[in-house]
């Protein structure tokens, strides 16, 4: 065991220096080769900063799907010619009483693998979109497990990209923004204190529709609408004049006259023939702006407007009429959004859990350094060698992995120092062992590493498996705690058994005609 | 017989005495778990913690506490956190869809307090994530004990397995136990402690273990009792070393490492002596109790062979 040739030690040491010069590189500019200027990144909690998990609210998705389907379903049946009753939408399921006859021509036209515009097969999943429940005469359509995932998985696609503009129009510094499984998307804000503004412009879906006024009832029905920024209500129709989709440019405004800040639109050829027209037609009456189902505000339409742009009135700030303007531009989310999980950290913070890691971890350190030299002299000085060549390794592997270091992550480290000597404790305390009953120093030493070998490699894997774990069922900081365990733990396995034992095995060669005593 | 061995501690001596305290341990460790509970933190019962400071260090809890009972947010509890001036606040209530929720406590408690009140810190977790996070740590602990029985299974005999578990199982419900009678909060760097600790304990079983077998499989005219004596005094230096070693850089965090790893710390220190402890006087005398020979660990290696 104690024999190293040539070249082994060359490769020990080449690893050794090519990895000390990668953790040096997150405290000297090396060179300019990206590869070399790679550093570990600190996590939020160190560097301050937001983490926001976001859940796609897709009831809303749902239900207008099941709107749809329901008119679907009325024309198949004119066209196919079957009688239904009480066809209803109810609890997120449609529900249908149709008689004895029709009901193996529902099933046929219902489970057609190859063309089905009202229940769509998927091959990936052998599963339908929509499934169904027959009791007596009563038909039960619902969405099947598939199907809602679908539906989930394609709002959260439309949702990433809006929230994705939305947050690069803000400006902020290098955001991660994710999905989570089938309805989740996760954003880092790395060095965003106050994420307020942020989780204002996520938390609004921002639909935008021009409707006028109800005066009186008309085909499309009227709703009860708020205002935005009081108590009061209005009796706005159904029918959408313009929305947000016809929307190509927003802009925040002053009016001069007013002293009131405004958002300006324009609108593509559709949207502005559209609105043409309804302006055209109600001069005199009250256009009301709604956004998300509040009334923004509710002029009176004075003259038509012909040439496409529009001016959004309410009681704006510059602020919120930017932030609306904003809103607009980067489009409407298909659903809405929910906060369910905000982590933040401001700046300060993070300097002070840096500045706190780095004395504890000084301090074990040093601790442990004079321990192992108090308990065993001469070979503590290559176990503190080797523990400080540990850590260098460590450090260089967490760079080239752009590894993120957070606070439980420091933590890591630091545990990593007070177990790292443990490998060579189990030596050093076999290599005393073997001495007493060994003559020869050598031999003493040869055994010890030999014998000591499989409780290293037992009692270092154990530890490995909790941190496995850790890494993969753990979430954001204590992620990092895993990271730093686990690859101080290969470095411990590789210092030991490499590096300590050549230093070792020098030692040993030196000595070995003199009286060692540990 | 002359085994030259120079600290000679009879710990078999010592056995029933450590089970019976260990056992006695465990007993009121369940007792604490099922009628006094664990005090979750909002990483796993949901609600909102926000770690405040402010310039002012004459401001004191009471003020804190009325001025957030004031507004109406349900079960509130503040506690003094690191140096003057700071506090951690937690929360019951948590508000998913109004964004302007944490500002809206920020601009009312400076308000109410008089003065600015900086928010460093702020978690905020919904029932479903909260919910979620809990499974997944109970799960964590559950896997990691479960791969530890696998791979001393695997690396051992069955008798080392079952003994190496339920030492670990015995660690894990004496430092949950010690969390719920002191009420230190529960979190995810917790649960981070407890994998580690189980990681860490197996650690010194699996050294006092390795040495059982290698004594079982050299002398074959001793009882598995002078076995164990022999191998835990072995071992015992190195197990001692390890522990201070490890203990040392712990303690340090705990000293110095800030107010946020406190608990962390806290729970690895107990970890580390438990597991300590465990390795010598519960997974040593239940291996004892199952009657392994140097006939099953023999038997072992032929199979391989």
């Amino acid at each position: 065991m104690l024999y190293f040739s040539k070249l082994k030690i060359f490769i020990i040491y080449f690893i050794i220096c090519s990895i000390s010069i990668f953790s040096l590189s997150n405290f000297f500019k090396i060179s300019n080769d990206n590869f070399f200027s790679k550093r570990i990144n600190l996590g939020l909690d160190l560097q301050g900063g937001s983490y926001l998990l976001l859940e796609v609210n897709s009831d809303p998705i749902v239900n207008q799907n099941l709107q749809q389907k329901l008119l679907d379903l009325k024309k198949i049946f004119k066209k196919e010619s079957i009688k239904y009753k009480n066809l209803i939408l109810l609890d997120n399921s449609i529900k249908i009483l149709l008689d004895e006859s029709s009901i193996t021509k529902f099933e046929t036209i219902f489970n057609n693998k190859e063309e089905n515009s009202i229940n769509v097969y998927y091959p990936q999943y052998r599963s339908f979109e929509m499934e169904y429940l027959i009791d007596n005469n009563k038909i039960d359509i619902k969405y099947s497990k598939y199907g809602l995932i679908e539906i989930k998985k394609s709002t959260l696609d439309q949702s990433l990209e809006i929230v994705r503009r939305r947050i690069d129009e803000v400006g902020t510094n290098e955001p991660t923004i994710l999905k989570r499984g089938n309805d989740r998307i996760l954003i880092e804000l790395p060095g965003l204190n106050d994420p307020n503004r942020i989780k204002n412009l996520l938390g609004k879906t921002a639909n935008l529709s021009f409707r006028l006024v109800a005066e009186e009832e008309d085909a499309f029905g009227s709703e009860i609408l708020y205002f935005e920024n009081s108590d009061n209500k209005l009796k706005i129709s159904k029918r959408v004049m313009f929305s947000g989709d016809n929307l190509i440019s927003a802009k925040p405004s002053f009016d001069s006259q007013t002293n009131e800040a405004t958002v300006n639109i324009s609108m593509d050829r559709v949207g502005a023939k559209k609105f043409g027209r309804t302006t055209s037609n109600n001069v005199g009456k009250r256009l009301a702006i709604v956004l998300d189902n509040k009334i923004l505000s509710a002029p009176v339409i004075r003259e038509p407007i012909l040439g496409g742009t529009g001016v959004i009135t309410g009681d704006f700030t510059f602020q919120t009429a930017t932030d609306l303007a904003l809103l607009l531009r980067s489009g409407a989310l298909p659903a809405p959004l929910n906060i369910i999980e905000e982590r933040s950290v401001g700046p300060d913070l993070g300097e002070d859990s840096i500045k706190a890691g780095s004395v504890s971890l000084l301090i074990g350190f040093i601790l442990v350094i004079f321990y192992m030299l108090l308990k065993y002299k001469k070979l503590g000085i290559i176990a503190d060698v080797s523990l400080i060549v540990n850590l260098i390794l460590l450090v260089g592997i967490l760079t080239i992995l752009e590894a993120t270091l957070t606070l439980p992550g420091i933590a890591g480290v630091i545990l990593t120092v007070g177990m790292a000597v443990d490998a060579n404790v189990l030596i050093f305390e076999r290599i005393k062992e073997e001495l007493k009953i060994e003559k020869s120093i050598i031999h003493a030493f040869d055994t010890g590493y030999k014998k000591a070998q499989s409780a290293v490699l037992d009692a270092n894997i154990t530890t490995l498996i909790s941190a496995i774990i850790l890494f993969f069922l753990g979430s954001g900081p204590v992620k990092g705690f895993a990271v730093t365990l686990g690859i101080g733990i290969l470095t411990t396995l590789f210092t030991a058994y490499f590096f300590a034992r050549h230093l070792s095995s020098f030692y040993a060669m030196r000595n070995k005609n003199k009286q060692i005593i540990i | 017989m002359n085994l030259n061995i120079k600290k000679n501690i009879i710990f078999s001596n010592y056995y029933k005495k450590m089970n019976i305290f260990s056992f006695i341990l465990i007993i009121f460790s369940i007792f604490f778990l099922i009628f006094k509970g664990l005090n979750l933190g909002v990483d796993f019962k949901g609600g909102t913690l926000i770690e405040i400071r402010s310039e002012n260090p004459n401001l004191n809890i009471t003020e804190i506490r009325k001025a957030l009972l004031k507004m109406e947010l349900g079960d509130v509890t503040v506690k003094n956190f690191g140096k003057d001036g700071d506090f951690l606040v937690k929360i019951e209530k948590t508000e998913t869809n109004n964004p302007d929720f944490i500002k809206s406590i920020n601009d009312k408690l400076s308000s109410n307090l008089g003065e600015k009140i900086n928010f460093r810190r702020v978690e905020n977790v919904g029932p479903k994530v909260s919910n979620e996070l809990l499974k997944a740590g109970i799960l964590a602990i559950s896997l990691s004990l479960a791969a530890m029985l696998f791979y001393i299974w695997i690396r051992f005999e069955w008798q080392f397995s079952l003994a190496a578990i339920i030492a670990l199982v015995h660690d894990v419900i004496i430092t949950v136990g010690l969390f719920s009678f002191f009420s230190f909060e529960v979190n995810l760097s917790i649960v981070a402690a407890i994998l580690t600790i189980v990681g860490y304990s197996m650690n010194d079983t699996v050294v006092i273990f390795d040495r059982i077998r290698e004594n079982l499989k050299k002398y074959s005219s001793i009882s598995i009792l002078d076995i164990s004596n022999i191998s835990t005094n072995d071992t015992l230096s190195r197990t001692l070393i390890t522990s201070v070693t490890t203990l040392l850089a712990l303690i340090s965090i705990f000293i110095f490492g800030g107010a946020i790893l406190k608990g962390f710390s806290f729970a690895m220190i107990i970890g580390v002596i438990i597991g300590t402890y465990s390795s010598i006087f519960v997974a040593t005398p239940i291996l004892n109790y199952t009657n392994v020979s140097q006939k099953s660990v023999l038997k072992d290696t032929e199979d391989i062979n």
